[in-house]
């Protein structure tokens, strides 16, 4: 072997240099790799330009859209009616149909995908839990538009009316909630594991050796030792169902509803948002404002969850 | 799990599986089994009734003819196909090099006691779970910022569906930036290479095979989003081929949608005969990322 290594790098490798120290590197002149380390950063800053053109996006039309509706008229109002005379632009019906089907969602998501990620993290040794992730990833594949087919085609005929004898409509928020959660199961079950499986063995071993069988151990040590991640991980599957699109505007229905009577048809805010948006939307029109400030909406209170839901996943890596 | 054990974890649990007899105890394993068998009967039970719905269907007409209104029976997929490969291809070619670039800068240069590059990270969280739909509207504002109104073309759906999956490229392209031991790095950088020339030559090679299947993964996440392309407005019929990034299309998850949305029969039919092909298409691109992972894929 030949070393090639030129004198002048030689002299500042000495002990371990952090990769983004290159100070004395740097002397040497090499325009083509500023050039390049310019284009990374570039590149890596572009994910906040994308939030800020996010929120511009948002805003702009949204502002316009303020300026002929009022903002409390507009959180508070409790009729949603923007194509027809007399207009009424009150959001809360649209708030209640999201509100509803998350609900719903949760209450599948919750249970099952925690009684998957316990059997993952807590009982399945490696060879099944080898087999059945993947399962779990290929349940979070499916396309959203295939879980809205499946809902109307399935769900609602032949599990709701059929074997439940539940007096539904063509589309409910039940039938969507329901879809709608067991899609999220894969979010909740994977991110609930990650959490138990970085409680410290220790915990297990102590709570063995006293005696406690592995249904005590899951439920009072690894349980309560991995609540933040777990809590992170249902609230992460709350804002993914309240931003889910295609399986509300199929299933949920059309018709803006403010009832807690999951059997009816509701539409969300993203189903109002996929229904309007399938038209032509002149951009500047009321219409087109409309829909933008129904999105600001959305993006704020996914915003709001996502970062409870990154704060509390801070909390875990301190703990350990 | 950096705990010194002497016996390995399921060990320790299999000597505690005797303890498992009370009758609360075998409920809760059978609960959690339970669990478990919802989420794969739901998935066959999904796959099952689908096909056998759209099992008129797999006739050559579905690939080779154009979305019909007035013959629904012959109804096929062709435009919807052509689109999807058009789109997917330059949705691609614009988020790979720009997730990987930024993946890098992050991973290798960005000195993260800085608040700005903490920024960055928080903010990639985020942008995670933020809902596709506002990425569709987000592709809508910026095309009409620059100018062009009419978004419905394979362009303005790629910088959508790009802007979607880049968080997912980078967050995944990091993780296996982070799994290439300093050692090589350093072993580079002794013999006088400079950090870029270690990124270049030694690191990234090493990072490829993960790379490779977090990139597909969150291409077969893409390729069946049908949210923001609505809301970019891609035409409902497409009866020709597209040509180009600025040729208006339609795509595989979309021309479901539209079909789903019919209320002729026949539609359903066609429907579920696309769903079959759409879940082929994921399916083939996650197989493509396991085999990558397990053939490829070096553990240090």
């Amino acid at each position: 072997m030949t070393t090639t290594a030129p004198p002048a790098v030689l002299t500042t490798s000495t002990g371990a240099m952090p990769p983004g120290d290159s100070g004395a590197l740097r002397r040497r002149s090499r325009p083509g790799e500023q050039i390049v380390m310019f284009l990374l950063r570039l590149a890596a800053f572009l994910s906040v330009a994308i939030t800020v053109g996010i929120v511009i996006a948002l805003l702009r039309p949204a502002l316009d859209f303020f300026r002929e509706v009022s903002l409390t008229g507009f959180l508070f109002g409790t009729t949603w009616r923007p194509s027809f005379n007399p207009v009424e632009y009150g959001v809360l019906p649209l708030v209640a149909g999201t509100m509803m089907t998350t609900l719903v969602g949760m209450l599948v998501a919750v249970p099952f995908g925690l009684g998957a990620a316990m059997y993952l993290s807590e009982y399945a040794n490696p060879r099944v839990r080898k087999l059945l992730k993947p399962v779990l990833e290929l349940l979070a594949g499916v396309p959203s538009v295939v879980y809205g087919f499946f809902a109307i085609q399935f769900i609602t005929p032949t599990v709701l009316r059929g074997w439940l004898g539940v007096d539904v409509g063509f589309t409910n928020a039940l039938s969507a909630g329901l879809v709608l959660g067991v899609m999220i199961i894969p979010t909740v079950a994977s991110l609930s594991e990650d959490a138990m499986s970085a409680v410290p063995q220790s915990l297990r071993q102590g709570s063995f050796a006293m005696g406690a069988n592995r249904m005590q151990t899951t439920l009072r040590v690894v349980f309560p030792a991995a609540i933040s991640g777990i809590a992170a991980a249902i609230v992460l599957g709350i804002s993914r169902a309240a931003g889910e699109t295609m399986v509300v505007a199929l299933a949920a229905g059309s018709q803006p509803n403010l009832s807690v009577d999951v059997r009816e048809g509701m539409q969300t805010m993203t189903g109002y948002i996929a229904n309007t948006a399938g038209g032509e939307n002149i951009v500047g029109s009321v219409s087109y404002n409309t829909l933008f400030a129904v999105g600001l909406l959305l993006f704020i209170i996914t915003l709001v969850i996502n970062i409870i839901s990154i704060a509390l996943v801070r909390r875990i890596r301190e703990a350990y | 799990m950096a705990e010194t054990m002497t016996a390995s974890p399921t060990a320790i649990r299999s000597s505690a599986r005797s303890h498992d007899n009370t009758l609360l105890s075998v409920i809760f394993l059978i609960a959690l089994w339970l669990s478990l068998a919802l989420a794969i009967t739901f998935l066959m039970t999904l796959i099952v009734t689908t096909a056998i719905d759209g099992a008129g269907r797999f006739d050559g007409a579905l690939f080779t003819e154009y979305s019909s209104q007035l013959s629904p029976e012959t109804t096929g997929l062709r435009a919807a196909l052509l689109g999807t490969i058009w789109l997917m291809v330059t949705t691609a070619l614009l988020a790979i090099p720009i997730g990987i670039a930024a993946a890098i800068y992050l991973e290798e240069f960005a000195d993260n006691r800085r608040w700005y590059n903490r920024l960055v990270e928080l903010n990639l969280q985020n942008l995670a779970a933020v809902p596709s739909v506002i990425y569709g509207m987000l592709a809508v504002a910026i095309f009409a910022l620059v100018g062009v109104d009419r978004t419905g073309i394979v362009l303005v759906g790629a910088v959508a569906l790009g802007l979607l999956i880049l968080p997912v490229i980078i967050i995944t392209t990091r993780e296996s930036l982070r799994a290439v031991p300093r050692e090589i790095r350093d072993g580079s950088l002794a013999l006088g290479a400079t950090p870029l020339q270690t990124t270049w030559r030694q690191v990234l090679p090493s990072a490829v095979p993960g790379i490779a299947t977090g990139t597909i993964i969150a291409l077969s996440r893409a390729i069946g989003e049908a949210a923001p392309l609505l809301i970019i407005g891609v035409a409902v019929t497409v009866r020709f081929d597209p040509d180009g990034i600025m040729s208006s299309f339609t795509a595989m998850p979309l021309q479901v949608f539209n079909w789903t949305s019919e209320s002729r029969d026949e539609f359903k039919i066609a429907a579920a005969a696309g769903i079959i092909v759409l879940l082929g298409m994921v399916l083939a691109l996650n197989g493509l990322a396991i085999y990558i992972r397990n053939k490829f894929q070096r553990r240090w």
